[in-house]
C-alpha cells in the first residue's frame, strides 16, 4: 500500500510540473530530489528565482534571464524546457554553473547543443515504469491485480512480480497471514441470555484472517463488519443453548467457543467472505454487576461448608484420641492389676483418698454422744474469702458420703 | 508553435474529453446500468453467481450525452435494525436487534425502482422490523433461546426476500444479534430471580455443610464409645472402681481446701486408725 501511495505522489507531482506554466513545482521538485550534490543547490535557486520573475506577466516581454537570446517560444513551452534544463543542468554539468547564481546563471546544454528535455522525459518515463511494474510482495502478502481499477487480473504472491505500469494494471496490496483480533463486549456490561433465562456478562476475542484475498475485497461491503455481525449473533445463539452454569464453567466456555468459532466460520462461508476464523476466546465470563454479591455469597457459603467439616473433623480427632488414650491408659492399668488385684484395688484406694483428704477440712466424729455441730455459715464465711472456684459438699450429701462409708 | 497547431490542440483536447467521457470502468464490486435517455439499455458485470472475478467488469463505453450509467453495488450488504421491542407470545417484552445481509441480483429492476443503496436500506428496514416482529409474537420467550430460534429466523427471512425481490435485491440471512430483556421492571426481575436462585444454593450448600459437620461428629462419639466399650468391658467391676478413684480426685482436689469433709468413724479410709491390724 505505502509503494502504491508512493506512485500517486510521484504521479501527481509529474502532472502539477505540466500542468503548471510557472515552474514553480518542478522547484519543489528538485528540491525533494535531494540526492542533488551541495554545488547544485546554487543553479536551482537561481532557476525558482527565475520563475517568480515570470510569474505575474502571463504573456509579458521575454525574459532577460532565460537562455538563448533568440528564442521566441511560447512563454509556456521555454518553460517547461526551462525547468529541465535546470534539472538536468547541474546533474550532468557536474557543478560547472556552481559559481554562478542569479542573473548570470545559464543552462547548460548538451554538446551537440540540443535540449535535455527529451531525454529527462524517457528517463522520468523510464523510472516511472520501472518502478510502477516491479512489485515485492513480501511474505505472508498477496496483491491483487486489477486493470485501471476495474477488471481484476491475477492474484500477486510473495516474491517478486511484474505487472504493467501504473495506472494501466493497478496493484493493491494485503497481509493476509497476519491475524486480525476484533474484540467485542470489551470495558462495558454485555449481557447474553443462557438457556435457562438467566443473563451472563461475557467479552470474548475473535482471531481472524484472510483466506481468500479476492473474495475478501470484493464479495462484501464490508467484511468486518460483517464478522462482527456474525460473531456477536453466533455467540448469543450458542450462549442461548447452554445454561448460566455451564457458561461459567471453564469447560462449559470451551465448549461455547468451539461451537461459536464453527457457527461464525459457517456464515462467513454462505457470503463467501474469504475469512478463515482462527478462534474464538472468552476473555470474560462473569455473573451481571446487580447480581455478583448472590454468586459471590455462593462461593463463601462453600467456604463455610467446607469450615464446618473442618471443625467436626477437629472434634473427631479429639474425641477420639481421647477415647484411645484413655482406653490404653485403663488398658495399662488392668494388666498390673489382673496380677494382683487385691494390692492395686488397695493401692488406689489409698492414695486417691490420701490425695483428696489431704487439702480438705476434715471432720470426724469418733466419740459416742457428741452431738455433731456442723458450722454452716463459717463454711459460707470462708468460701466468700476464698478466690477462684469453690466445691461445697452440701450436709445432705456430706451425710450421704458418710453413710455411704458406713 | 501555438498559433500553427492551435486547431489540432483544439481538436486533441476534444477527442481526449470524448474519450474520457465515454469510457467507463466498472470495478470487480459493481454492476453498471446504462441508461439511454431514461430507459435502461444494458448491464455491465451483472451478478451472476457461477462467473467468476475478471470475467465481468472492466472497460466499456458509453455515448456522451446519450448514455448515463449508474452503478450499483454488486457485493453482500449490509441492513442492521435498530433496536426494537417486542413482544413474544407469552407477553414476554424483548428488546431485539437484527441484522440482514443481501444483494442486489436484478440492478436493473433496482434502478427502475430505486434510487441508491441508501434507499433501498430506507425501504427494507421497516419490513424487515415489521416482519421481525410478526414472527417472534408467534414464538414464545423460551422458543427463541433454543434452536427454534432458527427457524423462525428462516421464516422471516423469506418473508423479507418476498419483499425485496420486488426490488431486485436478494436476501441472503438475516439473523438475530440480541434478544435481551429490556432494561426496568423485566430486568429487574430477571436478576432478582438469578439472585434467589443463588440465595437457595448457597444455604442448600450451608446446610448441606452443616449436616456433614453432624454426621461426622455423631460418628467420632460413636467410635470414641467403641473404643472405651472394648476396653472397660473386660472388667466392669474394676472400671467402676477405677474410674471412681478418678472421679473423687477430679472433684474434691480442685478447690483449695474449700471442701469439708465430715467423715464417720465407720468409713473404710478410717477402719485401720480405728482398729488397727483387722
Amino acid at each position: 500500500m505505502t509503494i502504491l501511495g508512493g506512485f500517486f505522489e510521484r504521479f501527481g507531482l509529474a502532472m502539477a510540473g505540466k500542468r503548471n506554466p510557472w515552474g514553480k513545482p518542478p522547484g519543489g521538485g528538485d528540491g525533494g530530489g535531494s540526492g542533488d550534490g551541495g554545488s547544485g543547490d546554487a543553479p536551482e535557486t537561481g532557476g525558482e528565482g527565475s520563475g517568480g520573475g515570470d510569474a505575474p506577466p502571463p504573456r509579458g516581454p521575454r525574459n532577460p534571464w532565460l537562455p538563448g537570446g533568440g528564442n521566441d517560444r511560447g512563454r509556456r513551452s521555454a518553460n517547461i524546457e526551462d525547468i529541465f534544463k535546470g534539472r538536468g543542468g547541474p546533474r550532468r554539468g557536474g557543478g560547472s554553473g556552481g559559481g554562478g547564481g542569479g542573473p548570470s546563471f545559464r543552462i547548460p546544454q548538451r554538446p551537440d547543443g540540443k535540449s535535455w528535455f527529451p531525454i529527462a522525459m524517457a528517463a522520468i518515463l523510464g523510472v516511472w515504469i520501472i518502478a510502477t511494474s516491479i512489485h515485492f510482495i513480501q511474505p505472508r502478502e498477496q496483491g491483487i491485480v486489477t486493470w485501471m481499477g476495474g477488471q481484476y487480473s491475477r492474484t500477486l504472491n510473495p516474491g517478486t512480480e511484474y505487472t504493467l505500469p501504473w495506472p494501466i494494471q493497478m496493484v493493491e496490496v494485503e497481509n493476509v497471514s497476519v491475524i486480525r483480533r476484533n474484540t467485542i463486549g470489551e470495558g462495558e456490561e454485555n449481557l447474553i441470555l443462557t438457556g435457562d433465562q438467566n443473563l451472563v456478562d461475557l467479552s470474548y476475542l475473535v482471531r481472524w484472517n484472510i483466506r481468500d484475498l479476492v473474495k475478501f475485497k470484493f464479495q462484501l461491503a464490508d467484511p468486518t463488519e460483517t464478522l462482527q455481525d456474525a460473531a456477536e449473533s453466533a455467540m448469543r445463539a450458542a450462549v442461548a443453548e447452554t445454561d448460566l452454569d455451564t457458561v461459567l464453567s471453564g469447560a462449559g466456555r470451551e465448549q461455547v467457543e468451539t461451537r461459536v468459532r464453527s457457527r461464525m466460520q459457517g456464515i462467513l462461508d454462505t457470503y463467501g467472505a474469504g475469512i478463515q476464523v482462527q478462534g474464538v476466546e472468552i476473555a470474560r465470563t462473569e455473573a451481571p454487576q446487580q447480581v455478583i454479591e448472590a454468586f459471590n455469597d455462593v462461593l463463601a457459603a462453600r467456604q463455610d461448608a467446607e469450615r464446618n467439616l473442618n471443625d467436626a473433623r477437629r472434634y473427631e480427632q479429639q474425641v477420639l484420641a481421647r477415647a484411645e488414650g484413655s482406653a490404653a491408659e485403663f488398658n495399662e492399668i488392668y494388666e498390673q492389676y489382673r496380677l494382683a488385684p487385691q494390692v492395686t484395688r488397695r493401692r488406689l484406694y489409698y492414695e486417691t483418698m490420701e490425695a483428696v483428704l489431704r487439702d480438705t477440712d476434715k471432720t470426724i466424729i469418733e466419740t459416742e454422744g457428741v452431738t455433731p455441730y456442723l458450722p454452716l455459715p463459717e463454711v459460707q464465711r470462708r468460701r466468700n474469702a476464698s478466690q477462684g472456684p469453690t466445691l461445697t459438699v452440701t450436709p445432705s450429701e456430706g451425710q450421704q458420703a458418710a453413710q455411704g462409708g458406713q | 508553435m501555438w498559433q500553427r497547431y492551435k486547431s489540432l490542440i483544439i481538436l486533441a483536447a476534444v477527442a481526449a474529453v470524448v474519450a474520457m467521457s465515454s469510457v467507463v470502468i466498472v470495478p470487480e464490486t459493481h454492476q453498471a446500468v446504462v441508461i439511454r435517455t431514461g430507459e435502461p439499455v444494458r448491464v455491465i458485470n451483472r451478478f451472476n453467481p457461477d462467473q467468476e472475478y475478471g470475467e465481468g467488469a472492466g472497460l466499456t463505453w458509453r455515448i456522451p450525452m446519450f448514455e448515463r450509467v449508474q452503478m450499483v453495488d454488486r457485493r453482500i450488504l449490509a441492513l442492521d435494525m435498530e433496536d426494537e421491542t417486542v413482544l413474544s407470545e407469552d407477553q414476554q417484552r424483548l428488546e431485539v436487534n437484527a441484522y440482514a445481509r443481501y444483494r442486489i441480483y436484478d440492478p436493473v429492476l433496482f434502478v427502475e425502482t430505486t434510487a441508491s443503496e441508501d434507499q433501498l436500506v430506507n425501504q427494507l428496514e421497516p419490513i424487515l422490523t415489521s416482519v421481525l416482529r410478526q414472527e417472534l409474537g408467534r414464538n414464545s420467550f423460551a422458543d427463541l433461546l433454543t434452536p427454534e430460534r432458527g427457524r423462525a429466523m428462516t421464516a422471516i427471512r423469506n418473508a423479507l426476500d418476498r419483499q425485496a425481490r420486488q426490488y431486485g435485491a436478494q436476501v441472503i440471512d438475516v439473523r438475530i444479534m440480541q434478544a435481551d430483556l429490556p432494561v426496568g421492571t423485566p430486568l429487574d426481575a430477571a436478576f432478582n430471580r438469578m439472585r434467589s436462585d443463588r440465595q437457595e444454593e448457597a444455604e442448600t450448600i450451608r446446610a448441606g455443610g452443616r449436616r456433614d459437620a453432624q454426621i461426622i461428629e455423631a460418628e467420632a462419639d460413636a467410635q470414641a464409645a467403641r473404643i472405651y466399650a472394648e476396653a472397660y468391658n473386660q472388667d466392669p467391676g474394676f472400671y467402676d472402681f477405677y474410674r471412681a478413684m478418678q472421679s473423687y480426685r477430679m472433684t474434691f482436689m480442685s478447690g483449695d481446701g474449700e471442701s469439708a469433709i465430715i467423715m464417720s468413724p465407720d468409713n473404710e479410709y478410717l477402719r485401720q486408725f480405728r482398729n488397727p491390724g483387722q
